[in-house]
């Protein structure tokens, strides 16, 4: 049984004279244990969507199933228990200003009617997973971004979560808090088996830490999958745009009636370096030991993630005799081919 | 330079003003507390939207609080008479002060309230929160700073108000200046009883920020 299975989602805002599609038809499954990303750019719905993993948003139509449960059916109490069940932090970490840090981390044991003694012992503890022993009576206007945040990371596990959603959490923060909050959220889910969906803009975030990642625009999911393949070789345009960043200005190129007619020939093959293959001269090996002349059309190195990515496109003329071969030597050297075919 | 009689009789009416003002203040705050929290609640923008109640407070509250002090006065004596037995003297006068204050102090609840970060609020929620545990445990904590330095502004006005009831039969130190000042032409007494009650709303005034300010922790 999935963590959490979306069925059809959709959810639409009503203002005064014109309906918003928030979101269109989402289908998505989140297995136990793992740590989901779900990644677009502001207005993409993503927000809205994680709302709707616990109900803060309804969803206008569709379902959403939280192991098998189907909140949609639970009553307004019934809901509310489950909500404790799904713990939740914020970009601005959303921290009661008046209370010290323990009460903060007290507050959600204190809602589900635990004595404030237990809530207060259990707080301490939290305090120290998060490496907080010595702020327990301070303020949050006493510390730093990264320190809120992870109050608000023990807060969220007090109530013994088996959900943390985490919507924008390391947006407010610096790159280094940035780090050692994803670090901190990596030991959580490794240790206590938290299943983690981060919903971000950051393509860093993902990078380091999610296993699947899904990619959002205008309240739709266009693509989904492991974060290695789909970061490697995104499908669709928005994909593309997100990762690779904007390729208008090479597409206008290949747009040229003179280069389009020069593409009509031959095999295309876009072939992504990754990290390791980056050292070895493999066009140039490929050509030598091939014996055989390629057209370079294009490549680019891209900072994708705060990893190096190379990309090359390149063409086989009709000459080319060992195509197969060809492809068959690249990949053996770790390179991930694509045979491209009408969209440059 | 006064005599003791008149001596006595400020002090008696300081102690009346105190009388007034506090009650009305507090009785003000168990009936404009609720209601305020109600508005803020009930409001498009609350926890939970009620437009049919919203609008029937937000009626009220605005009638009532555009009556001129005075004439609310004369007008709820009937009523006044009915709870207290009489129209005139300094419990009298608490009946008209806390119509006249509650509704002012559920719009300045309301203010207090909306001020409240509306992301801490969706935290609460989000941990399971009913609305009566994000009222008590959420809105009026985190208001509660603002909440005080309203509380003060209100006992400053019903101390405002205490006064122009001696116009009309109250106690205290109005009823005083205008029976001496007034009535009488004794410009010193009246002065006396202007500067003690400009004393006790500045001790209001200071004490009130004071106490706010202190249990701020934003900062």
């Amino acid at each position: 049984m999935s963590a959490i299975e979306l069925k059809k989602l959709t959810k639409t805002f009503q203002t005064k004279d014109h309906q918003v599609e928030a979101l269109k038809d989402i289908s998505l499954k989140i297995e136990e244990g793992e740590i989901y990303g779900i990644i677009g750019m502001s207005g993409a719905g993503k927000s809205t969507l994680v709302r709707c993993f616990n109900f803060l948003e309804r969803p206008t139509k569709g379902q959403v199933l939280i192991e098998g449960k189907d909140l949609g059916e639970l009553s307004e109490k019934e809901l509310r228990r489950q909500r404790s069940d799904i713990a939740m932090i914020f970009q601005h970490f959303n921290l009661l200003s008046q209370k010290n840090v323990v009460d903060n981390i007290s507050l959600p044991l204190i809602i589900q009617g635990v004595k404030k003694s237990e809530a207060k012992k259990r707080a301490k503890e939290l305090l120290k997973i998060v490496e907080l022993e010595d702020k327990e009576k301070a303020y949050p206007a006493q510390l730093s971004g990264g320190q809120k945040q992870r109050v608000a990371i023990a807060r969220a596990l007090a109530s013994d979560p088996k959900i943390l959603l985490c919507d924008e959490a390391t947006s407010a923060l610096d790159p280094r808090t940035t780090k050692s909050i994803l670090e901190l959220l990596k030991e959580i889910n490794k240790n206590l088996n938290i299943t983690i969906v981060m919903i971000t803009h950051q393509m860093e975030v993902v990078r380091e830490i999610c296993q699947k990642v899904a990619i959002m625009e205008e309240g739709i999911v266009v693509e989904e999958g492991g974060v290695e393949e789909i970061f490697d070789t995104p499908k669709t345009k928005a994909a593309k745009r997100l990762i690779l960043g904007d390729k208008s200005k090479d597409d206008d190129i290949l747009q040229d009636s003179k280069v389009k007619e020069l593409l009509k020939s031959g095999k295309k093959i876009r072939i992504v370096f990754t990290e390791n293959s980056a050292f070895e001269p493999v066009v140039s090996n490929m050509i030598l030991k091939f014996n055989t002349p390629i057209n370079i059309l294009g490549a680019d190195t891209k900072n994708v993630g705060g990893i190096a990515k190379g990309e090359m496109l390149i063409q086989l003329t009709d000459e080319t005799k060992n195509e197969e071969d060809i492809i068959t030597y690249l990949k053996e050297r770790g390179l991930k081919v694509e045979e491209v075919e009408e969209d440059v | 330079m006064f005599s003791s009689e008149v001596i006595q009789m400020l002090i008696t009416g300081v102690g009346e003003t105190l009388y007034m003002t506090l009650v009305s203040t507090l009785l003000g705050y168990i009936i404009g507390l609720p209601l305020g929290v109600l508005l803020a609640v009930s409001d498009r923008e609350g926890i939970r939207p009620n437009g049919i109640l919203y609008k029937a407070l937000d009626f009220i509250s605005n009638i009532i609080r555009s009556i001129p002090f005075l004439i609310l006065l004369i007008l709820v004596i009937p009523f006044t008479r009915m709870l207290v037995g009489k129209s005139y003297g300094s419990t009298a006068t608490i009946v008209p002060l806390v119509i006249a204050a509650a509704p002012f102090i559920a719009r300045m609840v309301e203010a207090s309230i909306n001020e409240v970060d509306k992301g801490v609020i969706e935290a609460a929620k989000s941990m399971g929160a009913s609305n009566w545990i994000i009222i008590t445990k959420v809105l009026l904590v985190e208001a509660r700073t603002s909440l005080i330095s309203g509380a003060t502004i209100a006992t400053g006005t019903i101390l405002g108000y205490s006064a122009m009831a001696g116009s009309v039969g109250g106690g205290g130190l109005g009823a005083i200046a205008i029976r001496y000042g007034y009535n009488r032409y004794e410009t010193d007494i009246m002065l006396v009883t202007v500067i003690l009650l400009i004393v006790l709303v500045q001790v209001f005034q200071t004490v009130g920020m004071k106490t706010s300010t202190r249990l701020d922790r934003r900062k």
